[in-house]
């Protein structure tokens, strides 16, 4: 049994384990603590498949700034653990959804035992597609064969931060003074008005 | 390598499945959130299988795109969140049911 073996057998549990803990948990929290486990899984996976520069990204990118943001938004919002599971709109949601995806673990069980086949192993010679290192092959291939596409992300990339910042920016607007009248006499129906300070 | 490429293409279907299931069941919008971001993941191991398995390095690029695709779509994403959130002060998508604003 060689380490890649060991490595699957060890960390593909932990990844279907944590990929359902996100799945069960009620507290937003939780979940994306569980949903880092996983990333971290998935990166080990890409270096046992000769990906060290996905192994990085996946790290940088997905463990890092991505959980950050989702944990800053959650903590931002003050999201508790109180999620009203019942089923109102559709009945028979959930088993339907777990029937769903039991079918669709099958449906690629039959078509990768068709096509691919459970005894074919990856061809060697993958160490010359990776020469001089990863990061050095990925370049040679993204900055030639996929060099507009590349450029196009870029733009992408800027369009969603312009979008973010348009989306989550709040209206700021003056307040005349009658609405401030208005909101302190709400505010304290009783009192007298308050001195100006 | 020992381990054959079928068994990880298994693995990411039965991520992409939790993911599935996560996205159907769930009424957080944070946690559907999150279980889009598994199904983008479970497919980039497969992207990244398949690429071991053709010995060519297109599907390790089309891995990286769709990780650059799945940062801006984060971010696009938990923004629309909180501005719903600011609107109706919930993130049950069950309470977002009104098209109108």
């Amino acid at each position: 049994m060689q380490a890649d073996l060991i490595l699957f057998w060890v960390f593909a549990p932990i990844s279907v384990a944590s990929g359902i803990g996100m799945l069960l948990m009620r507290n937003a929290v939780h979940a994306a603590l569980f949903l880092i486990v996983n990333f971290f899984c998935l990166a080990v996976f890409y270096l046992v498949l000769g990906a060290p520069f996905l192994f990085a990204v996946q790290i940088i990118v997905y463990a890092g700034a991505i959980m950050v943001l989702f944990l800053f938004v959650i903590m931002l919002l003050g999201v508790d653990g109180r999620e009203d599971l019942r089923e109102r709109r559709l009945i028979a949601q959930r088993p339907l959804a777990a029937l769903l995806g039991v079918g669709f673990v099958l449906e690629v069980f039959f078509a990768v035992r068709a096509s691919v086949g459970f005894s074919r192993h990856a061809p060697g010679g993958f160490d010359t597609i990776n020469e001089g290192g990863n990061a050095q092959a990925l370049a040679r291939v993204l900055f030639h064969k996929y060099f507009f596409p590349f450029e196009v992300t870029s733009i992408l990339l800027i369009i969603a931060a312009i979008a973010a910042m348009v989306l989550a920016q709040r209206k700021a607007r003056a307040i005349t003074q009658a609405e401030m009248e208005a909101r302190n006499a709400s505010r304290e129906p009783a009192s007298a008005p308050r001195p100006v300070a | 390598m020992s381990t054959p490429v079928a068994y990880f293409l298994l693995l990411s279907s039965i991520l992409f499945a939790i993911g599935t299931i996560g996205v159907l069941v769930r009424k957080n919008a944070l946690i559907i959130f999150m279980s889009v971001e598994l199904q983008l993941n479970a497919v980039n191991l497969s992207l990244v299988a398949f690429s071991r398995m053709h010995n060519s390095l297109d599907g390790q690029v089309l891995a990286f795109f769709s990780m650059v695709v799945a940062a801006a779509e984060v971010v696009v994403g938990l923004a629309i969140i909180v501005s719903v959130y600011r609107r109706i002060r919930s993130v049950n998508v069950d309470d977002a049911e009104a098209l109108r604003g």
